[in-house]
């Protein structure tokens, strides 16, 4: 098996208010056929025994193909084709049908699911209305209805082309003939302009505390700061603080409040760390009964404490041997969502070197408690911050008394 | 350079061959079967515990009763507790899993290849000498019980148990294997440790180990591991196996609502009870279920979605168990389109065994889809120490994974016409829509399935 890997530099984040969504709904028409193969994507690759498909993100958007050694160069021709020759195969009717199918997605994704809505109104409350980071990638529906061919063809002509691109081969082929290849198929593709830069306007500085009510049974506390971007200073530090924080039974909130006091049914914790800037968020679902200020002074004191005191040495050992289990699981796949391919792709894309695995595992490893307590207080302790309740429909009594009701669709 | 030729795509190049893993067995004195794979990777081991038996062996009345056994497991053993149970396995940057299905209950643990020894220790404890204690019983009850009440606002959730409790009545696998509110406030601490002593039972179990050692490494740790455990054979025989009680048959197509107001797209069900996991016409089956459902360029996706843009997605499967499993068609469509989805699904389910049946094309495609695909479900150890666990659930050969494509390309267009002609009724089908009834019931009768029934699935 071979896995093909490629990423576009392009996502939510280069699209602009009205627009939203607009970079996800692209990338369901790449799948819709180029110019030299004019009907589906899929057929003549999972005829060919291959596993394939693509997502977006903020930052960027990947497509992969898992397939047998054999099909390589059907893979290739393939992508190459859709690079440089997807416009001539684009039609209305494609584009209408792929619409509807996303705001299939939207709704069987976010609309219908509980608590589906919580990071859009978490985004919007964090990111002001014009930071690219104020709305989610799935975007808003009317912005999506609102679409049109002529968005399509600029997108397509502003963002894909090889010098926004980055391809990966991994698994069943030589270094040799997987430079040859990438030369053949994608050589003779133009250049293309250089991508506009993004903007970006300052984060808010206020907190917020905001009231979604959902068709949900239990209520749920979202905390969200804003925290170091991906690779930055403090970005590791954070990613095992949520670790020591919510992950496993002997984390801090879990052994706490789901455990101990058994006020919450739940507990996560994670640092997101994206290309622009991140955010670190903290739920907790409450349990039958409870109101939601106890978590949220729970959360509030136990941030307080790790930034006050640090991980202990247990702490500490766990968060890094998990840490380096995951990097090695990462690496069990060629390909697909993650696996070997997909990992080269971010480093290559975000650091500019594909083989920063060791640099990037060093940094984990080398987080210190007074590290961890440090990056805790500088992004956790009296920064601003979103807090979020969800709340059962008709029961606002449950959320925080100084919450106030949002509107999200 | 020479271009590209743009004019014909790559024809692909006949597949490489490849080596399916060696199994290496062994049988313990206490019963225990042990399956060994050496798989030269990345440095992760793989070890798989599977006892038959699973929420099908629950009585009716104590529906839960196994996987919340499973869940107890890792609450401490050996009078350690919990945390301390938690704090190893983070330790081994360890991944447990403890699974219930229908028919069995499955350990799972990854680890790093070094934390391998550990691993088996840790799995070996908490199967053997979990403590069961009760308040570790009332609090992982207590959460099971706030977890259910969250799956009454879950429309996925709502659907499937709405599907098996029409379908299979007072079968055991319409029990809900998480149990319900009532059945769960039935249990007691007593009922876990009973049930556990006699379903934890070394004979008739499987062992998997898969790691980056020899064959005969991973027995030898394997075996000094598992053989301590011993066999009580004064504990009650327990029905491991009530998944093969006959099912009913439905009478005729029926359609059933299950109302969520307001929602923003109906979930859909729609199917029968169908084959058991032994059918001899199983090759035959999961072409069928291709070319109909099964991949992104069967029928009914390319119908529904690329077509109609109905729905984000739809898939069938049958769901081969050690009993006669369920055949399903599963999707989420528009609340505006939930008629004519169901329309356009039934239309493709009789097509396909009455006026379109299956071409010689699509048969193609699907067997080179499926066969040249197949290599791709051994990349991993945890992926292979779970087929090897799955061949000893379902009482296959280990030659069963060589012997896979050549009999899926043995499989003739009759045969899966015939298939078709057997293993898929419409006409019995049972339709469930979770979704706006004042939206969508007035138009439900075109669908010529007579008056929908509401039902309010017990979770």
């Amino acid at each position: 098996m071979v896995a093909v890997n490629l990423w576009y530099h392009v996502g939510s984040k280069n699209e602009r208010p009205g627009r939203t969504g607009f970079a996800h709904l692209f990338e369901h028409l790449m799948f819709e056929g180029s110019a030299h193969h004019d009907s589906g994507f899929f057929e003549p690759l999972q005829r060919a025994g291959g596993l394939l498909n693509g997502s977006t993100n903020t930052d960027r958007t990947n497509y992969w193909e898992v397939v047998p050694t054999g099909a390589l160069d059907l893979a290739l021709w393939m992508e190459s084709d859709r690079m440089g020759h997807l416009l001539p195969a684009l039609t209305d009717e494609k584009f209408v049908n792929q619409r509807d199918v996303v705001l299939n997605e939207r709704r069987q994704n976010y609309e219908n699911r509980p608590y589906g809505l919580a990071g859009v109104a978490l985004s919007a409350a964090l990111f002001p209305p014009d930071h690219p980071y104020h709305w989610i990638t799935i975007g808003d529906p009317d912005d999506l209805r609102a679409a049109t061919l002529d968005d399509v063809r600029t997108f397509f002509t502003t963002y894909y082309h090889p010098g926004n691109a980055s391809l990966t081969l991994a698994g069943d082929v030589d270094t040799d003939r997987a430079l040859a290849l990438a030369e053949e198929y994608f050589g003779e593709i133009p250049r293309g302009p250089a991508t506009p830069p993004v903007w970006t306007s300052p984060l808010a500085s206020e907190s917020r505390s905001l009231l979604l009510e959902d068709r949900v049974e239990l209520p749920r506390l979202y905390l969200g700061w804003h925290s170091p971007a991906m690779f930055a200073a403090d970005d590791a530090e954070l990613d095992l603080a949520a670790d020591v924080l919510a992950h496993g039974k002997t984390s801090r909130l879990y052994r706490q409040l789901v455990y101990e006091r058994r006020i919450a049914t739940d507990v996560s914790a994670y640092q997101h760390s994206r290309e622009l800037s991140g955010l670190f968020q903290i739920a907790c679902t409450a349990a039958a009964g409870i109101a939601l200020p106890v978590l949220e002074q729970a959360v509030t004191d136990a941030v307080r404490m790790l930034a006050a005191e640090g991980p202990t040495v247990d702490e500490l050992a766990r968060a890094e041997a998990q840490t380096e289990a995951q990097f090695v699981y990462r690496l069990q796949t060629v390909g697909g969502f993650g696996g070997k391919s997909d990992q080269l792709n971010a480093y290559n894309v975000f650091k500019g070197n594909p083989g920063y695995f060791d640099v990037d595992l060093t940094r984990y490893q080398s987080v210190t408690g007074p590290g961890m307590a440090a990056a805790v207080g500088r992004w956790l302790v009296d920064q601003p911050r979103v807090v979020l309740s969800v709340v059962p429909r008709g029961q606002r009594a449950l959320a925080l008394p100084d919450a106030t009701e949002v509107q999200v669709s | 350079m020479s271009r590209v030729d743009r004019t014909k795509m790559p024809v692909p190049g006949a597949p490489r061959p490849f080596a399916f893993p060696t199994i290496a067995r062994a049988t313990l004195g206490n019963g225990l079967h042990v399956r060994v794979i050496s798989h030269t990777s990345v440095p992760v081991a793989a070890t798989v515990l599977l006892v038959p038996g699973g929420s099908s062996a629950d009585a009716p009345d104590q529906a839960g009763l196994a996987s919340l056994t499973a869940d107890l497991m890792d609450e401490g053993s050996r009078g350690h507790s919990a945390l301390e149970i938690s704090d190893r396995i983070a330790r081994m940057g360890g991944d447990l899993d403890l699974e219930v299905s229908h028919d069995a209950t499955v350990i799972s643990l990854a680890t790093l290849d070094r934390f391998l020894d550990l691993g088996l220790a840790l799995v070996h404890e908490i199967c053997t000498t979990p403590n069961l204690a009760e308040p570790d019983f009332l609090r992982v009850r207590q959460l099971r019980l706030e977890r259910l009440r969250q799956l009454r606002d879950h429309p996925a959730a709502l659907a499937d148990r709405a599907f098996a409790q029409l379908l299979y009545q007072s079968h055991p696998y319409a029990q809900p294997g998480h149990g319900t509110a009532a059945s769960l406030g039935g249990l007691t601490p007593a009922d876990v440790r009973q049930y556990h002593a006699a379903m934890f039972q070394p004979d008739g179990a499987t062992l998997v180990v898969a790691g980056n050692q020899p064959a005969a490494v991973l027995l030898e740790k394997a075996t000094a591991a598992f053989e301590g455990w011993l066999a009580d054979p004064s504990l009650p025989m327990i029905a491991r196996d009530r998944g093969r009680l006959d099912p009913p048959r439905a009478p005729s197509a029926r359609l059933a609502i299950v109302p969520r107001p307001g929602a923003a797209q109906s979930e859909l069900r729609l199917g029968h009870v169908s084959t058991s996991r032994r059918t001899p016409d199983y090759h035959a089956l999961v072409l069928l279920n291709t070319v109909l459902g099964g991949q992104f360029v069967s029928r009914l996706n390319m119908n529904l979605r690329e077509d109609k843009g109905y729905t984000y997605g739809v898939r069938t499967g049958f769901d081969l168990r050690r009993g006669d499993g369920p055949f399903v068609l599963q999707t989420s469509v528009g609340t505006e389109v939930t008629v004519p989805a169901l329309g356009e699904a039934f239309n493709e389910l009789r097509a396909i065994r009455n006026g379109r049946p299956v071409t010689s094309d699509e048969l193609a495609l699907a067997k080179s889809s499926v066969a040249l695909g197949y290599p791709r479900g051994f990349e991993t150890v945890q992926q292979i120490a779970r087929s090897v666990a799955q061949l000893a659930l379902h009482d296959l050969l280990d030659s069963y994974f060589e012997e896979f494509v050549p009999r899926l390309e043995a499989v003739t267009l009759d045969e899966v016409a015939a298939a078709a002609q057997r293993y898929l009724d419409p006409e019995r089908m049972t339709a469930v829509i979770v979704g706006d009834h004042d939206r969508v019931g007035e138009t439900l009768d075109v669908l010529g399935l007579g008056p929908a029934q509401t039902v309010a699935p017990p979770i």
